[in-house]
């Protein structure tokens, strides 16, 4: 079995599988199970400040959308942060922390946005114990409404500066959580890192509504009538945050900045995926909320194979391997030249391939009379869309062309040589930025 | 001493009372919403879909599987009424496992088929628990159409007649309508009176009068319809029962599978249906089938059906064989009957191995003899009583296009006529099709 252990920010765990500051990390009882299923580390459900907590909504603070078979694939939520005494969490995090000392605690925090409130709870957290912090800039309902959360994430002088007060006023390693609802996620985590951060955290919820009830047209979910919108994650989200991950681990200010993985990570693929594009580590909710604690298992196992198969010795190996391949469109190879392929032993001659190219796409699938479905290369832009809806895996695949070969399309041969849209004739400055992109 | 199953002879109440209501209870019991559900997420909407082409009646089963997917169950069910008037029954009684199931692009890839028959069943099962008839009729054409055989033929043409405006009559010769659904099908297949009470709800499209008891041949003619009628449909259905031309053939208690079917269907008390000890069924088809799950659901001791084909000729499909084996009945495939053997009474049936040389079925001289107190004859139906006058083509009413017959003022569709498989589908299909072509003719 390869060795899992992790080492994020100083802090070490025995696998990178985190629970994410959510609602399974919001009491001791919860996160001793997870320890005992085997998670690495927890990030504590966010803290407010001292004195009354906040309240949550009695009515439903879930909402969802389903894939086939009812299959849970986005999950919304407006439920706050931890509504329970500042004093009784504390005593927990300490708890938990004293009996498993070789699992990640960091404790999630949300204050107002002054320095004497975030001066304030700083030390009681860190006399718990606790490996870290992480700032709580990302809920987007109810917290931002009143400056915090999200208010403070889409600003980022204010990012800077609040990590700049965490810094200054504690030892522990500061995460900063940052909110996906900006317009270039890029901005914030330079902030973060001007502000000292030693790491981001992405991505947290999206602003969402997840359906509306037709009966009473009301937002879901529904209390009593109205609905607010919510934050969004679950498997839906993980393309998203997989690109946020990526730009700003390619971004060159936030290159070397380490960031925590968060956002539809439900096996050990997703998690592997978000280290490949940078991520050091990875932080799960919603898989452990739709299939409980035990879904850690398969990660585990399955990161470990998958290390022992590709001969990779500690999981800082695979952390940013696939950033270099993360380019813009103009750098992409046009003389690359594929086409689709449909393995006629594998096909079930259902047709979708058919409907989708003939309805949408190139004309470039003939049907025959008796259910035989075939590519036609003249036509054929290997656009995809028939590998994307065909219901067999690795039935239709796409087949590149060997250099010297004829592309039926254009009727031109194949050159082998890299060449992009910026030395493209039909690029108008083409001939102007005729540059070869950095490898 | 009450009977049992070990009693001789043939004998009512051979079980305790609450048997019989669970061997007669629903062969494919309903979906509820959850089953619905998960069941039609396995769909694909296929392009151009196989099960559609392989359905008689073609209805759009991508289409109403998909409603049903999004919660539209009585959408689904007017995708399907729109093809097929019948689709209630036709999901409870179609052989789906050799039509839309078998081609199913899920059967091809996991051995599973979507349970289309199934899911056809819950849609049209909400819309009909509605009692909502999502059609209705064109304003008066002033025609009128005689359909002869209240069959799933006859309904399905007067159904489409009767929405184009038409004014149609139904004459059936029995005293209640519904054809061989009524009269001709396994109980556990269509349980709580389904039959009539698809008729019923069939009929609320108005326009249409059912006679029973008026069967063609006595007082009315097909001359006679000609005259009253602007256009006649028969849907008449194969009346005869073929013998099986053996010694001992007349000796009591060998009497027809269909009677036997039919007497069971009316039955008010399934314990009072008196049953044999050792019960033979001669035939291979759907009806044999029926007449021996139910006779070992009656509480027969000895169920045996004895086929003189091979398993690979029997018309009973694989899921029908496999339905009776599970019941207990024995299936002897390559065995023609030599002799009934009995003083009054049959005894016993010898029969003579047989196989197939060129194509010819030759005994192979070796033979045996089973006790038999009671046996079934379903070796196949035959026309009878078809009216005089239209061209017969292998003995069937020959008709040609969308059940054009030799006269042209007479349709013909369903077992009677010519084309098609014997099934309820086919029936269906071959009734609304003739239903069109009749409208076209009239100036529709």
């Amino acid at each position: 079995m390869a060795d899992l252990t992790s080492t994020f920010v100083g802090i070490k765990s025995p696998n990178p599988f985190w629970l994410a500051s959510a609602p399974p990390t919001d009491k001791e009882y919860n996160v001793r199970r997870a320890f005992e299923a085997g998670w690495g580390g927890v990030v504590w459900k966010t803290l407010g400040e001292d004195g009354p907590p906040v309240v949550n909504v009695n009515g439903p603070r879930y909402g969802a959308i389903f894939g086939p078979d009812r299959r849970l694939i986005g999950l919304n939520n407006i439920e706050l942060i931890t509504d329970r005494p500042l004093q009784q969490n504390l005593r927990e995090i300490k708890a938990v922390k004293r009996d498993y000392p070789d699992r990640a605690v960091v404790v999630s925090l949300m204050v107002p946005c002054e320095e004497h409130a975030w001066k304030a709870i700083l030390p009681v957290v860190e006399e718990t114990g606790a490996d870290g912090i992480e700032l709580n800039f990302g809920c987007p309902h109810g917290m931002a409404e009143r400056g915090m959360g999200s208010a403070v994430g889409q600003v980022p002088e204010y990012i800077e500066m609040v990590t700049r007060w965490c810094k200054q006023n504690t030892r522990m390693p500061v995460i900063v959580k940052l909110t996906p609802n900006i317009t270039d996620i890029r901005k914030p985590a330079e902030a973060a890192r001007r502000g000292g951060a030693d790491a981001v955290s992405l991505i947290n919820t999206i602003n969402s509504i997840t359906s509306v009830d037709l009966d009473n047209f009301a937002p879901e979910p529904t209390i009593d009538g109205w609905g607010a919108h919510g934050g969004y994650c679950g498997p839906a989200v993980k393309p998203i945050a997989l690109n946020m991950v990526a730009e700003i681990a390619r971004n060159p200010e936030t290159a070397d900045l380490p960031i925590s993985g968060i956002g539809g990570v439900t096996t050990w693929r997703d998690a592997a995926e978000f280290m490949a594009l940078g991520a050091g580590n990875v932080q799960v909710c919603t898989a452990a909320m739709t299939y409980g604690f035990k879904v850690v298992q398969e990660m585990i196992s399955g990161l470990s194979e998958y290390m022992d198969e590709k001969g990779i010795a500690s999981t800082a190996e695979i952390v940013g391997r696939a950033v270099p391949n993360v380019k813009d469109w103009q750098d992409l190879n046009l003389n690359y030249i594929t086409k689709a392929k449909i393995d006629q032993d594998l096909c079930i001659k259902c047709g979708r391939c058919f409907a989708a190219c003939e309805d949408t796409s190139h004309q470039a699938i003939t049907m025959s009379d008796d259910r035989v479905f075939e590519v036609q290369n003249n036509e054929c832009v290997a656009c995809n869309l028939c590998v994307n809806v065909c219901p067999v895996e690795g039935c239709i695949s796409m087949e590149a062309l060997a250099p010297g070969e004829i592309d039926e399309r254009t009727g031109e041969t194949v050159s082998g040589e890299y060449g992009n849209w910026t030395t493209h004739p039909n690029n108008p400055g083409g001939t102007m930025c005729n540059v070869m992109p950095e490898e | 001493m009450p009977n049992d199953m070990q009693t001789s002879g043939i004998r009512d109440h051979r079980l305790a009372p609450g048997d019989y209501a669970e061997n007669f209870s629903d062969l494919h019991p309903p979906m509820d919403d959850h089953e619905a559900l998960v069941a039609a997420d396995r769909c694909y909407f296929c392009h151009d879909a196989p099960c559609m082409e392989a359905c008689p009646t073609t209805i759009d089963i991508p289409l109403f599987i998909r409603e049903i997917s999004t919660g539209m169950a009585t959408a689904a069910a007017k995708t399907i009424f729109a093809q097929n008037i019948m689709g209630g029954m036709c999901a409870r009684v179609c052989p789906t496992e050799t039509l839309c199931e078998e081609v199913c692009v899920r059967e091809t890839a996991e051995h599973e088929p979507v349970q289309i028959g199934r899911l056809q069943r819950y849609a049209t099962d909400a819309l009909m628990a509605k009692g909502e008839h999502p059609f209705s009729r064109a304003a008066d054409t002033g025609k009128k159409v005689a359909v002869v055989g209240a069959g799933p033929a006859g309904m399905s043409a007067a159904h489409r007649l009767a929405m184009h405006g038409h004014s149609v009559t139904v004459f059936d010769a029995r005293s209640k309508a519904g054809g061989l659904n009524e009269y001709g099908i396994a109980a556990y297949k269509s349980p709580d009176n389904f039959a009539q009470a698809e008729v019923d709800w069939l009929l609320k499209i108005g326009g249409i009068e059912v006679k029973h008891d008026s069967p063609i041949g006595g007082d009315m003619t097909l001359d006679s319809l000609k005259r009253e009628y602007d256009a006649v449909f028969l849907a008449i259905g194969l009346r005869g029962v073929n013998a099986l031309r053996t010694e001992g053939e007349d000796l009591e208690n060998v009497r027809d599978a269909v009677d036997f079917i039919a007497e069971l269907r009316q039955a008010k008390d399934l314990s009072s249906i008196p049953v044999g000890r050792n019960v033979i069924v001669i035939g291979g088809g759907m009806t044999a089938v029926d007449a021996a799950v139910q006779s070992k659901l009656l509480g027969a001791e000895h169920v045996t059906m004895v086929y003189r084909r091979g398993k690979e000729r029997m018309s009973a499909s694989e899921f029908e064989q496999e339905l009776a084996t599970s019941k207990g009945v024995q299936i002897i495939y390559g065995a023609a009957p030599l002799r009934v053997i009995g003083d009054k009474a049959v005894e016993a049936v010898e029969f003579a191995y047989t196989r197939e040389e060129n194509g010819a079925l030759v005994t192979t001289g070796e033979t045996f003899t089973l006790p038999a107190d009671q046996v079934f004859k379903a070796i196949g139906q035959t026309l009878e009583g078809a009216p005089a006058g239209l061209e017969i083509e292998g003995g069937k009413i020959k008709v040609t296009g969308s059940g054009r017959t030799s006269d042209p003022k007479v349709w013909a569709g369903g077992d009677c006529a010519t084309g098609g498989d014997d099934l309820t589908v086919t029936a269906v299909a071959e009734g609304r099709d003739a239903a069109e072509d009749i409208n076209t003719k009239l100036g529709g």
